[in-house]
């Protein structure tokens, strides 16, 4: 057991230290004079004020020091949590403006995948067992899970934002409003948190209630449900295990989802002006800001690498059959 | 007499049109008899253990009686036949290597079992066990779970976990099929055994291994596609067959009785008929030597001498 999650462990840091190393390569390596670059982009009238940032970006890149001393201070930094300072947002330290974007990406994204996850297993459950919710739910999920993500979530932009009028449609507060901790800002908060959710839920939610509803049908046909049927238990007790089962592949299918989570919520933070990471993403490409890039990169890095790593401790504990594995296994 | 089976018809309902697997089978089955049940494959024989347990949704009764015990099993009416199963009637099935479920442990997953059916797991615990024993395996097998067990030794814990509540009636689908040679001996002695202690009153033993069946049955049955063609006991169907088919089936195997192994059914040239349309009459006549004009309508199974059994215009 701790010699598997031991060598889970060391996989998880290999790749972290991998992505480490390219998000370091990448402005380095490029063509150009990337500190050039940036600040060309930098709207900065003021010639002294450039002349500091140019300043303190050649620092930082450091290029008259040897490559390898580059690359250990550039870990240094890492390790102290200095990701260096914005520069469309300078003086801004990255480190300060990633956090403040990351509860929003994680309020978005945890309770739409979590809550898809569970319910679409469930409807999926149900639906495998009952014809008429059958014929309605997989037509449903088929659509949903065809329909393209910008057109459902500016559909319901659409209906419930601006025909109905209830919600709001963009930003993740209202802007007459500063960040505080009142009823008030709260409650904007979440008026402008649900439309977003709400997209991601829904689209993810087919793909999961599709998915348990075949998995489930496959189990009830398998030869431990038929034994158990011929010995006369009860279909409550067959679909236990059924459901069960069936949940193996979806807790994988949610590892593979948790991967790629990153380019959902992008978009729905874009499309919702939402001001998460992804968004964040967006300005930090549109400027050229190499540090708050590479902050968030790395964010994202790990961020996929602890949910990964908790869906392998997950899962060990629901299949015996990783666990036998995992001790060397009889035959 | 424990079972008895008249006219039982069973299709499989198809896209194509029905499967007729049993057509009209009879026979009967006495308090302690083992009956070898054997065929080429596509004859019918899981068809049969099934009929006697629990119909498949793509399975349809069209006709015949089952008793048991005396007592009528309506094997039409899913509902009804609840109660016999697993407490009169239990089944070893094919597939006896994936009929545990993966992801319980095996002890859970029969006090699971045996608490749906109505047994409280405590009154039985102590027999599970030394039944467990008694087909050599140890008790501990019931925390393990399926994955860390070989396939013999799930053999058994299925052989154990059908017979625990002493059906009258026990199914055993190719039980050995799978196993190597030593392990099918061991297997079969088992069943014996369970048949000797009276955990299973009688026995349907269904096989391709004719020379393993002759040493454990006491009678033998062979089927030939959907029909029966021929019942008696187990030394007559070997030394002394009567129906061409069962002439033919025990001709082919080697030195049958001496050697253990290898017994298997091959070499019979032709092929069976489909049985989406089955031909008419009796249904071996288009690989039988001695058929004549009369095969063209369906022999019946008649007792040709006492206890023995077939369907052969010839025989009669
Ligand atoms: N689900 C099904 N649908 C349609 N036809 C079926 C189905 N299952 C079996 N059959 C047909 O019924 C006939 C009898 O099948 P059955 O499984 O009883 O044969 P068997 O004697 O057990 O063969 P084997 O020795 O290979 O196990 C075969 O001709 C087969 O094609
Ligand atoms: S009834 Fe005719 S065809 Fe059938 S086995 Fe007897 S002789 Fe052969
Ligand atoms: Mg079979």
């Amino acid at each position: 057991m701790w010699r598997y999650i031991g060598r889970k462990l060391f996989v998880y840091l290999l790749t972290f230290v991998i992505a480490v190393t390219i998000n370091w390569m990448i402005p380095r390596f490029m063509p150009g004079d990337p500190v050039r670059s940036m600040l060309s982009r930098a709207s900065v009238g003021n010639p002294e004020a450039l002349q500091r940032m140019n300043d303190y970006y050649t620092g930082v890149f450091g290029f008259d020091t040897p490559l390898h001393e580059q690359y250990l201070a550039f870990w240094g930094g890492l390790l102290r949590g200095d990701l260096g300072v914005s520069v469309m947002l300078y003086p801004q330290p990255v480190l300060d403006i990633i956090l403040r974007s990351v509860p929003y990406t994680l309020a978005l994204l945890l309770p739409a995948i979590i809550l898809s996850w569970i319910v679409g297993n469930r409807i999926g459950a149900f639906a495998a067992r009952k014809k008429l919710l059958d014929n309605t739910v997989l037509p449903v999920g088929y659509v949903l899970t065809a329909m393209p993500y910008m057109w459902l979530a500016l559909l319901l932009a659409w209906s419930l934002g601006i025909v109905a009028g209830v919600l709001p449609t963009s930003g993740g507060y209202s802007p007459t409003l500063r960040p505080e901790f009142s009823w008030l800002f709260i409650s904007s908060l979440i008026t402008h948190w649900i439309l977003p959710f709400l997209s991601m839920f829904i689209v993810a939610l087919g793909g999961w209630a599709i998915g348990m509803r075949n998995m489930i049908i496959y189990e009830l046909e398998a030869d431990y449900s038929n034994y158990l049927q011929a010995l006369g238990a009860p279909s409550r007790l067959i679909r236990r295990y059924a459901f069960r089962n069936a949940m193996l592949p979806q807790i994988t299918g949610l590892a593979v989802q948790l991967g790629t989570v990153l380019s959902g919520a992008l978009l729905t933070e874009i499309v919702f002006n939402y001001p998460g990471l992804g968004t964040l993403i967006l300005q930090a490409l549109n400027n050229r800001d190499f540090f708050v890039l590479q902050g968030t990169f790395l964010f994202v890095v790990v961020g996929v690498l602890i949910a990964n790593f908790i869906i392998d401790i997950v899962y060990v504990l629901v299949d015996p059959r990783t666990r036998v594995q995992m001790t060397g296994g009889a035959a | 007499m424990t079972l008895r089976v008249n006219d039982l018809k069973v299709y499989y309902q198809t896209l194509r049109g029905d499967v007729h697997a049993l057509d009209g089978v009879t026979f009967d089955l006495a308090d302690g008899e083992i009956m070898g049940l054997a065929g080429e494959s596509g004859c019918g024989k899981t068809t049969l253990g099934k009929s006697l347990i629990r119909l498949d949704t793509r399975m349809r009764h069209v006709g015949g009686t089952i008793e048991l015990d005396g007592k009528d099993v309506p094997i039409a009416d899913d509902k009804a036949m609840v109660p016999l199963r697993y407490h009169e009637i239990s089944l070893i099935p094919q597939y006896a290597m994936s009929a545990l479920n993966p992801t319980r442990k095996i002890g859970r997953m029969i006090n699971e079992l045996l608490r749906a059916r109505g047994v409280r797991p405590v009154d039985i615990a102590d027999e599970l066990r030394r039944r467990l024993e008694l087909v050599g395996l140890d008790p501990d097998v019931l925390n393990r779970f399926p994955i860390e067990l070989s396939g013999g030794m799930k053999q058994r814990v299925v052989m154990v976990m059908s017979t625990l509540l002493n059906p009258s009636l026990l199914i055993a689908d190719e039980v050995t099929s799978a196993l190597d040679v030593s392990t099918q001996r061991a297997v079969a002695e088992s069943l014996v055994e369970f048949r000797d202690r009276e955990y299973v009153k009688s026995m349907v033993f269904v096989t391709h291994d004719i020379s393993l069946v002759y040493q454990m049955a006491d009678t033998i049955m062979v089927m030939y596609a959907g029909h029966i063609v021929e019942k008696a006991s187990a030394s007559t169907i070997v030394n002394a067959p009567r129906h061409p088919y069962t002439q033919m089936l025990i001709s082919a195997l080697p030195e049958v009785g001496t050697t253990t192994d290898q017994g298997r059914l091959e070499g019979i040239p032709g092929t069976p008929p489909g049985l989406l349309n089955p031909p008419t009459g009796c249904r071996f006549k288009d690989r039988c030597p001695l058929a004549f004009s009369k095969c063209s309508e369906r022999p019946p199974l008649v007792e040709i001498e006492p206890g023995h059994w077939a369907a052969c215009w010839k025989t009669g």
